[in-house]
């Protein structure tokens, strides 16, 4: 049975990088040893069998979409050609679009104005290093999924870029992006579940076979 | 003591790392072509090049510019700046003109990325930067130009 170890994930340290994530989980199959994450607290090796658990693998997915569309995750996997922004995830101001590569157009490209890290102040932009859309040919669309169908999209790799689950399952539990929701800076709501529940959430719906919730 | 490169010369600044780049361009170096709007990276009026890229300077920590090339209004070189300023006086773009500064610099990097921008290329780079006179017609107008200019080489 193929095991899949990560050893570290540390906010501002890590240097995942998908290509690398290609290399290192090239072979790896649905039984996979995982670290656990406590927010941002590392390493945990657990190392956990496969078993395939429709209900719970569904359960699991459902607790997890709670923050997939949570403005937090969903504000960057919109449906449409610009980001969302804010609480209420409206289109993003100034006619930002998501460019050929996923950080935006002439002057309006994403790091003009989000930085490494948060600008202080309510409303001010937030900083990312990672700061960025999906790319155009992945689009990796949220926004106005049903748990069926966004599980449906995340087991596809012609939907995904060519993602697999367990790269999917290593951009939620390394990207610096995805870490950063849960430190959102001033105005901004945390998702709804801890960064470490999150994980152990995804993780649990692949792990017990990554079924797709009823429609 | 932070090191900067604004429009290819070199100072030294003693600033707190965390000043916006603006004070530093403006109040420090003295160079004032570039306008404080918002405050908060929603207008464009302060927009500035950090290597090549328009950084709205009021949001950006004189850190992040350490080393690296800053490029006010007063800076920007001829092969881009002169098409731009001559297309504005021929449309006679600016009314109080103080956006126009941020205007040109943002015009600047969607020219050097697309030598003939249509119509939506100018929405997509141009709709962060707000005038409030209304001068998007003229603004628009003056781009076309400047890239006509520049695809005929008569850009100076």
């Amino acid at each position: 049975m193929s095991r899949l170890i990560l050893k570290k994930c540390s906010i501002g340290r890590s240097r995942w990088h998908w290509p690398i994530a290609g290399l290192v989980l090239l072979g790896a199959r649905p039984a996979l040893a995982l670290v656990s994450f406590e927010d941002k607290a590392a390493v945990k090796k657990t190392a956990v069998k496969a078993q395939d658990d429709p209900d719970g693998s569904r359960r699991a997915f459902l607790a997890a979409y709670k923050v997939f569309m949570h403005p937090r995750c969903m504000n960057c996997h919109p449906s449409g050609d610009a980001p969302l922004q804010g609480e209420d995830s409206h289109v993003h101001g100034q006619n930002v679009k998501r460019g050929k590569d996923g950080t935006g157009k002439y002057a309006l490209k994403c790091s003009n104005c989000h930085q490494d890290k948060h600008v202080a102040g309510e409303n001010m932009p937030p900083g990312n290093p990672n700061w960025r859309l999906p790319s155009p040919e992945a689009p990796l669309i949220f926004q106005g999924r049903s748990p069926a169908a966004l599980a449906s999209q995340l087991k596809d790799p012609g939907r995904t870029g060519g993602k697999t689950l367990e790269q999917i399952l290593h951009h939620v539990a390394e990207d610096k992006l995805v870490l950063g929701c849960w430190e959102p800076g001033e105005g901004r709501a945390k998702p709804p579940l801890s960064h470490g529940d999150f994980v152990r959430e995804v993780q649990a719906w692949i792990e017990k076979g990554a079924h797709v919730p009823p429609p | 003591m932070i090191k900067l490169k604004v429009n290819r010369k070199e100072y030294a600044v003693d600033v707190s790392p965390d000043t916006p780049l603006l004070w530093v361009i403006r109040e420090t170096i003295g160079l004032t072509g570039t306008k404080f709007g918002c405050g908060a990276a929603q207008c464009g009026a302060c927009t500035v090049h950090l290597d090549g890229e328009a950084v709205r300077s009021c949001v950006t920590a004189v850190e992040r510019a350490a080393g690296r090339e800053v490029v006010t209004i007063e800076g920007l070189p001829d092969d881009l700046g002169m098409p731009l300023k001559d297309a504005w006086i021929a449309e006679d773009v600016p009314q109080c003109g103080y956006c126009q500064s941020g205007q040109i610099m943002a015009a600047a990097v969607l020219l050097r990325e697309t030598t003939r921008p249509t119509d939506e290329d100018i929405d997509d780079c141009m709709t962060g930067n707000i005038c409030r006179c209304g001068t998007y017609p003229r603004i628009r107008r003056a781009i076309h130009r400047a890239a006509a200019a520049l695809s005929k080489g008569t850009g100076k």
